[in-house]
């Protein structure tokens, strides 16, 4: 058991989320005990509104629990001061970054501010790190662009070089497929997968692709309105944790192809 | 500084620019002096006596408060427009002009409506440095105390407005109750000056400008990070209150003094950096600090310059030659580049 938690970079105990007001807690889910092992590629999922970005912006401490405890580390997360969490959780949000006039190059470099000296020098490290995250993520073409001129895609990948760059354990995405196309949605998520094994990060993201998850997670988080539910596709799936994800009048999910189908 | 060695030449033309406006802001004016002359006094005397003093005690400090408008002004417009994400941000956004007028309006104004007290102040300039002062330090921390209670960048932002909103109202009181006489001299006080300055008022002016200039310098690490959003920048580490509240304090410490000393400078803050913006081409602070700094006193000693109309008796409001030079200028880069940067 020991040697198994040593390889628990993340772990949460009967975590509640929501929003607290003066007047009252507004609870979305409760109860959440799962743990993101080292060097997995770990999938949330889960409907529109059922708390998956609550639960992303908790664990990110975004926003505080309501109740129960989130370990990052074996450290409670609220132990954590601002800058040394920027050196073991780097993010890939969905809003757009603030100024796209930056070069390629310098907003993956921004990924190292948390080391960088007080008016951010690159030291010579820093760029050698900054051009791996660049030839892991194959950008190496787009180096020398400003951030106006990439596609979606090609952005996608430069925000994951950036959080590369910052040198953590843990990477969180929320939501890094929307807004792509079929052929990058699998990209991404292949690119993702890639880091994983290459680097021993652990990576966790949430996504509306269910069935592409299923194909390249090692782990899955499934939330639905009762439970939250943490284990291997294959379990998942033999589990029928799927069938529960959505209301059944209009889809219902394929255990053979692990995927969903529209009713006839 | 390897970011900034590929700019090093870009730097080099702008530091030439800078000398050869200086000199030629002081050999123009009503009394037209040569260059030769000019060197002689800085070194041991001119030749005409009363050149030698127009230099010492008018032109040469005039020269040096237009460096420091310009410089101050551009710095503290790049402050706001980056840390509230708003190109239409500028050293003023936070309420400070309109409580450096509140402040002078009392002064001027306040004579004629409340008597008594007001009317027993003598209006020098001290007066009205101090009013200023006082009128943007009060409004600036009335804004601050409200901000501290929102967390939202943007909503800092209206709150500015509001006050300038609040302020501007009750001028616009006074003015109603207020004799002609009074009117024409609040009026010119808002046309900004950059003359007038002795070197013991320029002194105290500079000593406040170095502290502004040094927040600035210490606020680029976090105004780089900001260039990602605040959500990213505080998952990089950026205490955001705290970058915040640097950001804020520089800019009040040099658009304050500024307005204090040489009245309401409009336009310059606004469009310095948007022209360096533009002719730079990134967003980097570290690149753009130093070149703001440079273009901000450039345009201001050309401004200043056309507005002593060389070879005549007259001085156009500096206030009005700013935005008649300078926005032509910036309006004519956005069209030729077709692309804002920001």
């Amino acid at each position: 058991m020991s040697e198994t938690n040593q390889h628990i970079i993340l772990k949460t105990e009967n975590l509640s989320i929501g929003y607290k007001t003066k007047k009252e807690e507004t609870s979305i889910a409760s109860n959440i005990n799962i743990a993101l092992k080292k060097g997995e590629l770990i999938g949330l999922v889960g409907g529109n509104g059922i708390g998956k970005s609550t639960l992303l912006r908790t664990l990110t401490q975004v926003q505080p629990k309501l109740s129960g405890a989130i370990h990052l580390n074996h450290k409670p997360l609220e132990t954590y001061a601002n800058i040394d969490l920027a050196k073991t959780m780097s993010l890939v949000l969905t809003e757009t970054i603030a100024s796209k006039n930056l070069s390629v190059f310098e907003l993956i470099a921004l990924g190292r501010q948390p080391y960088t000296n007080w008016v951010g020098n690159l030291s010579e490290k820093d760029i050698s790190i900054i051009n791996t995250a660049i030839q892991q993520t194959n950008i190496d073409n787009l180096k020398h662009k400003k951030c106006f001129e990439l596609s979606d895609g090609q952005l996608q990948k430069v925000m994951i070089a950036r959080a590369l760059a910052q040198d953590t354990d843990l990477i969180i995405l929320d939501e890094p497929t929307t807004h792509l196309d079929m052929y990058h949605k699998v990209y991404i998520l292949k690119l993702l997968q890639k880091l994983v094994k290459e680097t021993g990060k652990t990576i966790l993201f949430s996504s509306h692709e269910i069935d592409l998850a299923i194909q390249l997670c090692d782990t899955m988080i499934v939330m639905t309105k009762t439970e939250v539910t943490s284990d291997s596709p294959c379990h998942l799936i033999q589990q029928g944790t799927f069938n529960t994800l959505f209301p059944e009048d209009l889809i219902t999910f394929d255990a053979t192809t692990g995927s969903f189908r529209v009713k006839k | 500084m390897s970011e900034t060695a590929t700019y090093r030449n870009s730097y080099l033309v702008l530091i030439l620019v800078l000398i050869a406006c200086f000199f030629a802001n002081i050999s123009l004016g009503s009394v037209s002096i040569p260059l030769d002359e000019i060197f002689n006094s800085l070194i041991n005397s001119a030749k005409n006596e009363s050149w030698q003093y127009i230099i010492q005690n008018y032109r040469l400090p005039k020269a040096f408060t237009a460096i420091l408008v310009g410089s101050g002004l551009g710095i503290s417009g790049l402050l706001m427009q980056t840390l509230f994400r708003n190109p239409l941000a500028g050293p003023f956004v936070l309420g400070i002009t309109s409580g450096a007028s509140l402040g002078v309006a009392l002064v001027i104004l306040g004579a004629g409506v409340f008597g008594g007290f007001f009317a027993s102040l003598l209006i020098s300039k001290w007066t009205i440095v101090i009013a200023a002062s006082l009128g943007s330090f009060l409004v600036l921390l009335a804004v601050l105390i409200v901000s501290s209670k929102v967390k939202d960048t943007m909503a800092i932002l209206i709150i500015g407005l509001m006050f300038g909103s609040i302020t501007s109202a009750v001028v616009s009181v006074l003015s109603y109750f207020s004799s002609a006489e009074q009117l024409q001299q609040y009026i010119f006080w808002g046309f900004g000056s950059l003359g007038n300055l002795s070197w013991n008022e320029l002194a105290i002016f500079f000593i406040i400008y170095c502290f502004g200039i040094l927040l600035s310098i210490l606020s680029i690490k976090g105004l780089n990070t900001l260039l990602l959003g605040e959500n990213y920048a505080k998952s990089l580490g950026l205490n955001i209150k705290q970058s915040r509240l640097l950001i804020i304090i520089a800019t009040s410490l040099l658009a304050g003094t500024i307005t204090a000393f040489a009245g309401p400078i409009a336009f310059i803050g606004l469009a310095v950096p948007h022209l360096t913006r533009q002719i730079f081409n990134t967003a980097n602070h570290k690149i753009l600090l130093p070149a703001v700094f440079l273009f901000g006193a450039i345009v201001m000693l050309i401004c200043d310059s056309i507005a002593q109309l060389p070879a005549s008796d007259y001085t156009l409001p500096i206030n009005a030659i700013t935005s008649l030079i300078g926005a032509p200028v910036v309006i004519w880069l956005l069209v030729r580049k077709r692309k804002m940067v920001f």
